[in-house]
């Protein structure tokens, strides 16, 4: 178990544009970290210089307060679990599970005791002289987890571990993995797409964009007080509406393009007239009522648990969620409102005011 | 932006020497066994150059070229090997697209048909030259006597020892042996070509026919553009056959130009001609690659 | 009509089966027949006495055997050798992305393109002097460098058909670069390795113009340049040389039971590269 420490870390591959720029990261030792970004941001590559199969153009990494720029990855005492599980066809899952133990040199009896409790732990015993291509799925996806754990490595890496599972597995998946961390406290970083995973399994989230962090934060950080546009139109789903305005300093309220006033709480400090963007969650806008904007429907989803009402707000794609079923039939026109408290204001560089 | 530690200069090196001691067996094989002899080769051609006479070695210009321009063989061998390479990649090409689709379709047995089909490619060419001249020879082959029977020569004798037929010997053998070549690459690009395709064209109305002409042909033609390029110059310089079959003969009706090469170089044992034809045949084959890909261009050109 | 279709087809088949075969069947017809039926049933299908004189014969009282030795001596020593090289040197060009690369991937295109025959002259008064004229040794270099191009496409191939994630995995699991490429991806690639061993094989079994010009005595002879000898020697003594044939045939045609798997596969590398 070790710490993390990435300095002004910064990746071009030769001749290209930067990848990465400038990346500042402290992982705490046992912390749990999730990197989301779009497709493309640079997670893979940040979790590839880490793991020392991508050089690192500048800055530095440290892992357990060693700095491993020229550490092979042999060297790093580090795991990982990739998106393609990475199995060795040619060998069985136990032989998969103890190679890394076996390239050790490690007495045999060790090798037992270890592959004997990471199989029991994930429940691969009935497999482990299978080959993995005669697994399933989701067996496959654990074997690579058995493969990572039972090296007890300083840290785990896991490279969208989840992402070909059925939702169902990975539902399932996501709880194992939350408790392993929990019994074993391995420093872990985890890449993934998925929203839900890293709300359930973030300590804290990394969102990157083009290649540089927007946001470090636990998840209600990031999803209560996104830092800015791309973080808060990132997290969440369904995505959070923007409605554009400008500040109206005398009634302390923002103005929309239709000159209507959405009053805010919070103390802000901005001159008079400056442009601002309004963003408000689904899940926050209210329906109904008599006060309020109106807004054209476009389109009922039913989701089951809720309803998504897409909704044409002054000319602006604009979102709610309900779980009044009312909604469902279809209507012309609703009246929404957005309740201080829960906006969000950007400035006109797209960061968060107040 | 901290620049990262500089790495240690061994290491450094280490990296950047890795991908090159990985290969460098290979190009020093290459380079000491083929690009050295090219060049020497080159070189050669400018000097005179004849293993039996002790005295040769001085530079002569371009003398071999002069001669070479005066030399009735060579002129015929140009003609053959027009001729011969043509002749033979045509062959193949056609026998080759028949069998590939006739293997395309599934049928049982389909599995062993293609093994044997494909044997004769297996078969070393230098036995396929004795074998096919077994096959022409009226005392010990049945060829000159079927090809009496049917009319096609007007008594069953050897038509290797014919001027005006041998080189259809030598074709023959070719074909024989080249046809899998083109059938296997072939049948890869068949198998290649997406079946919902056919199913959307049958949908669609389209008989077979028109299914092969808009859909396979379309499909083959860039994979045969490039396996005919390939094997044209493949077959220009291939001799094997010639030697065995015909030695050139008779009366040089069968030289090509590769096999003129070789003739010299082997019989005659004077590598400084040898070379100079070389070069010229080189030339050749480098202008018939570079017109290919002019009208390559002049094509993608027409369709923008 | 559907069912004529069909019968054409499989008698297409059936043609070009009765095509590939026949000149083999004949060789192994000739090597059969007693020497008094040579003529006499010259054009028969199937002699009325066979013999297989011509064999014992050829086994026992030529050089045949010394030639087959020769012959399987080199074509092992070529396909190990250049499968070997091409192994590493495809290794390198599937996974490192390094200066120079697309030079070297040049420079393997451009021996497929060149007559050999041009450098007939050239490598004989190279090698001469080194003693490797009239040498299997000199025979092998030669024949390990004109094969290794195409089977240094080909293992690239190979190596390409495997995920690179595990040979990281392997690294993060501990094992070094080389170590990756020992345990996990050369037992992945045996079966490409089969099929480069044995066409080097076939090709250096069949080579015949450079085994003509720097081998120039009986017991360096390959079989090539053996049967060719022994043609022109005693080109009456049809039973014998067909016999002989025979004999040649069959390691080839046992490689190409091996490799036959793998035909379409390797000449699709070859033709989109090679
Ligand atoms: N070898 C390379 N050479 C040049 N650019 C590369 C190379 N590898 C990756 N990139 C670029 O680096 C950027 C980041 O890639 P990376 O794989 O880290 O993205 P990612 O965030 O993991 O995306 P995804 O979510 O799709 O996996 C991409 O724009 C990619 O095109
Ligand atoms: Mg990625």
């Amino acid at each position: 178990m070790a710490t993390i420490d990435i300095r002004s870390v910064s990746k071009a591959y030769g001749g290209h544009a930067p990848v990465l720029t400038d990346i500042d990261l402290s992982i705490r030792d046992g912390e749990f970290i999730v990197l989301v970004g779009p497709s493309g941001c640079g997670k893979s590559t940040l979790l590839r210089m880490i793991a020392g199969l991508e050089a690192i153009s500048a800055g530095t990494i440290a892992i357990g307060g060693r700095v491993v720029n020229d550490l092979a990855p042999k060297a790093r005492d580090i795991a990982m679990v990739f998106q393609s599980y990475a199995l060795y066809p040619h060998m069985t899952v136990a032989e998969n599970m103890t190679y890394s133990l076996r390239l050790k040199k490690t007495p045999r009896a060790t090798v037992a005791e270890k592959l004997e409790a990471a199989s029991r732990k994930l429940g691969l015993d009935a497999f482990l002289a299978r080959k993995p291509k005669a697994l399933s799925g989701g067996q496959r996806q654990r074997v690579a987890m058995g493969r990572a754990i039972v090296r007890a490595p300083k840290a785990f890496l896991f490279d969208e571990p989840l992402s070909n599972l059925d939702a169902r597995l990975r539902e399932q998946m996501r709880a194992e993995i939350r408790k392993l961390h929990a019994g074993l406290g391995a420093t872990s970083i985890y890449v993934t797409h998925d929203q839900v995973e890293a709300m359930t399994l973030a300590d804290r989230i990394v969102a990157m964009h083009g290649g540089i962090i927007q946001q470090v934060g636990s998840p209600l950080d990031l999803y209560d007080r996104p830092a800015n546009l791309f973080v808060a139109g990132f997290i969440g789903s369904p995505g959070m509406n923007f409605l554009p305005g400008r500040w109206d300093a005398g009634a302390r309220a923002v103005r929309l393009s239709d000159d209507s006033a959405l009053p805010v709480e919070r103390a802000i400090d901005l001159p008079d007239g400056s442009a601002v963007t309004v963003g408000v969650r689904p899940e926050h806008v209210g329906l109904g009522g008599d006060g309020g904007l109106a807004a054209a429907v476009d389109l009922v989803e039913p989701t089951g648990h809720g309803i998504i009402l897409h909704l044409r707000l002054q000319d602006q794609p604009f979102k709610a969620l309900t779980t009044d079923r009312r909604y469902l039939t279809p209507q012309e026109s609703v009246r929404v409102t957005m309740p201080a408290d829960r906006l969000h204001l950007f400035d006109g560089n797209g960061d968060r005011i107040a | 932006m901290t620049p990262a530690p500089r790495r240690p200069f061994l290491q450094r090196l280490g990296d950047r020497a890795e991908p090159w001691l990985y290969s460098a067996p290979a190009l020093i094989v290459i380079t000491a066994v083929m690009l050295v002899p090219l060049v020497v080769g080159i070189s050669y051609a400018f000097r005179d150059v004849q293993i039996l006479n002790p005295f040769s070695g001085g530079f002569v210009g371009l003398d071999h070229f002069r001669a070479l321009a005066g030399d009735k063989a060579f002129r015929v061998a140009l003609v053959n090997t027009f001729w011969w390479t043509v002749l033979t990649v045509l062959i193949q090409l056609l026998f080759g697209l028949i069998l590939a689709l006739l293997l395309d379709t599934p049928f049982r047995g389909r599995g062993i048909a293609q093994a044997l089909v494909f044997l004769p490619w297996a078969v070393p060419t230098f036995l396929t030259g004795l074998n096919w001249a077994w096959l022409f020879n009226p005392t010990i082959g049945p060829l000159p006597h079927w090809l009496h029977a049917l009319g096609l020569l007007a008594e069953p004798s050897n038509i290797l020892s014919d001027p005006n037929l041998a080189l259809w010997g030598p074709i023959t053998a070719a074909v024989w042996w080249g046809i899998p070549f083109f059938a296997i690459t072939l049948l890869a690009a068949l198998q290649s070509i997406p079946s919902d395709l056919y199913e959307a064209a049958a949908i669609d109305g389209a008989n077979p026919f028109q299914r092969f002409w808009s859909i396979t042909l379309p499909f083959l033609a860039p994979v045969i553009a490039i396996t005919v390029l390939l094997r044209t110059v493949w077959v220009a310089n291939f001799t094997d056959l010639i030697i065995v079959m015909t030695g050139g003969g008779p009366a040089d009706r069968t030289q090509t130009v590769a096999s003129y090469i070789f003739t010299q170089a082997f019989k005659r044992l004077d590598f400084g001609y040898a070379s100079a034809i070389s070069l010229v045949l080189l030339f050749l084959l480098l202008a018939y690659a570079l017109l290919i890909l002019l009208l390559r261009q002049r094509l993608i050109d027409r369709d923008k | 009509m559907r069912a004529i279709g069909t019968l054409a087809h499989r008698l297409a088949i059936l043609v070009y089966i009765a095509f590939a075969l026949f000149p083999l069947f004949w060789l192994v017809k000739v090597s059969v027949t007693p020497n008094d039926l040579l003529y006499s049933e010259g054009i028969r299908l199937w002699p009325s006495r066979t013999t297989f004189e011509h064999f014992r014969f050829v086994l026992a009282h030529s050089d045949f055997p010394l030639f087959f030795r020769n012959s399987l001596i080199v074509s092992l020593a070529t396909a190990f050798a250049a499968t070997t090289l091409a192994g590493f040197a495809g290794y390198a060009l599937s996974r490192f992305a390094f200066r120079g690369k697309l030079t070297v991937s040049g420079l393997l295109l451009v021996t497929q393109m060149f007559p050999l025959v041009m450098l007939v002259a050239p490598i004989f008064k190279l090698l001469s002097p080194l003693g490797l004229t009239n040498s299997l040794t000199g025979l092998v270099v030669v024949y390990v460098a004109f094969n290794v191009p195409f089977a240094c496409f080909l293992m690239q191939s190979f190596f390409d058909g495997i995920p690179r994630d595990l040979e990281e995995a392997a690294m993060i699991d501990g094992a070094s670069r080389f170590g990756a490429f020992r345990q996990i991806i050369l037992p992945l690639t045996l079966p490409g390795i089969a099929a480069t061993v044995g066409f080097v094989f076939t090709a250096a079994w069949s080579e015949m113009i450079f085994a003509l010009m720097l081998i120039s005595s009986n017991e360096k002879a390959t079989f090539p340049v053996g049967l060719l000898s022994f043609v022109s020697k005693f080109s009456v003594d049809f039973g014998q040389m067909m016999a002989a044939g025979v004999l040649a045939l069959i390691p080839a045609c046992l490689f190409f039971l091996l490799i036959q798997r793998y035909l379409v596969q390797g000449l699709t590398a070859g033709a989109v590269k090679g």
